[in-house]
């Protein structure tokens, strides 16, 4: 008898080269749990083009197209209609890209396949900066992290400006689902790609993966940080379905900001009154999001 | 007609044998575990097969009739993040020097 709360196939191989304790890689082997064997995937440059290891490697069961830095919505388009054009409609074709590649240089061609209404998932795994590159700023990165593109140092140059809310742009195009996911909540993750299986057209999702290099984390706390991130609120859970927000988790204990930086290298120069500031930000966004669930909720007259 | 084919990459990544970066060793301590598999749940290699129950002698008979975890020392890269998450604290990573002692 097994003891499993999520689906016991794996289509993603060991042997891989992600560093360890890495959630890009928990991101890519749940995400392939849910979608199964009739899965595409492309990818475009990150540390995933590198994790299956060097030509002729490869690391998962189902076919994987490399594509250009800043093309995977385009890319996704493509395979989707080619495969149309052959009169092949049950296969999922989805985009897996880290944030850069989606937040910054992607976002056009996103925005593109989005608009047109492509039917597609688009999985942007969130390790909060460019990490195969070396740990540079991306618009994702967080307020208050250190990237080596936002040094501390004398200067502290520390990163000053929010991080970017895909989410919402997303939402704004009217997409039929987006929601946010966490490698800590695999469950909540495969029930969401559950539920984008059924819904025809663009499918976003904005997965939280740790990066143990990049973070300055210790890798087995990988998981751990992940879960403070969703318990302390500054990465809610939450999904849009069709305008209407819905929070698929509710934080059970009180975790502070400040218990989720303790893990972490990258905040470590911040000063009290620092923290206090992002606490006082992550607080108010978290109000804004249970007024939207219910607004939205109201509006839409959902019960 | 077909001078530049299309690059096929076809090996799958299990003929490179990652248990050889690994520093700590996880270790399961099978008299203790509950086979909640999650630290199955959260390998990120993944690294840790389900093995019939019968295979590990269980805390008790009812454990004994759930399926078991199996690190596959081939590919852990010793992460710890099994030991980390594991409920019931019943696995120790053991440094790999001492373990070659
Ligand atoms: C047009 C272009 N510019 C720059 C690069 C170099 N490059 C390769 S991967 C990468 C960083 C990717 O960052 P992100 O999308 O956040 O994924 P991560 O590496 O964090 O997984 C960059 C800048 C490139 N391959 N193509
Ligand atoms: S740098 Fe970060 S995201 Fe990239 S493989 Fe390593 S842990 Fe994963
Ligand atoms: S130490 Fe890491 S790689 Fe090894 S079995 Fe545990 S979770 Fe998997």
């Amino acid at each position: 008898m097994k003891n499993l709360t999520i689906p016991e196939e794996e289509y993603m191989l060991p042997g891989h080269t992600a560093c360890l304790g890495c959630g890009a890689t928990l991101a890519m082997r749940y995400a392939l749990k849910a979608l199964g064997k009739n899965t595409i995937i492309t990818i475009p440059a990150c540390c995933w083009a590198v994790i299956p290891g060097v030509y002729p490697s490869r690391a998962l069961e189902v076919p994987l197209l490399y594509t250009a830095f800043e093309v995977t919505g385009a890319a996704v388009s493509g395979i989707r209609e080619a495969l149309s054009a052959k009169g092949i409609e049950d296969v999922n074709v989805v985009g897996f890209a880290g944030d850069g590649g989606t937040a910054d240089i992607g976002i056009q061609s996103l925005s593109g396949a989005v608009e047109r209404g492509e039917d597609i998932f688009y999985i942007m795994y969130d390790n909060e900066a460019y990490m195969n590159t070396g740990i540079q700023r991306s618009s994702s990165t967080p307020k208050g992290a250190w990237t080596t593109t936002t040094q501390v140092g004398k200067i502290r140059d520390w990163k000053k400006e929010k991080k970017k809310n895909m989410v919402e742009i997303m939402a704004a195009h009217g997409i039929p689902y987006t929601a946010t996911a966490s490698i800590a909540f695999p469950e909540d993750f495969i029930k969401k790609l559950e539920k984008g299986k059924k819904i025809k057209g663009p499918k976003f999702y904005q997965v939280f993966s740790t990066c143990p290099t990049g973070w300055l984390v210790s890798p087995n706390k990988s998981v751990e940080v992940a879960r403070l991130a969703v318990e302390s609120k500054i990465f809610p859970l939450y999904e849009v379905e069709n305008g209407v927000y819905n929070i698929t988790y509710m934080p059970k204990k009180e975790v502070k900001v400040k218990d989720y930086f303790a893990l972490q290298g990258r905040f470590r120069h911040l000063t009290e009154d620092e923290i206090r500031e992002i606490q006082n930000d992550v607080d108010e966004a978290w109000r804004i999001l249970v007024e939207k669930e219910k607004w939205s909720k109201s509006l839409m007259k959902v019960q | 007609m077909n001078d530049f084919p299309t690059p096929i990459a076809t090996v799958p990544s299990t003929g490179n044998k990652t248990g050889g970066w690994r520093t700590f060793r996880p270790v399961i301590l099978y008299d203790k575990c509950i086979r909640c598999m999650i630290c199955w749940k959260f390998c990120p290699e993944p690294a840790i097969k389900i093995v019939s129950a019968e295979k590990y002698t269980a805390k008790n008979a009812a454990i004994g009739k759930l399926d078991a975890p199996e690190i596959d020392y081939d590919y852990c890269k010793g992460c710890g993040i099994c030991a980390n998450e594991c409920p019931v604290k019943c696995i120790e990573m053991v440094f790999e020097e001492k373990l070659e002692e």
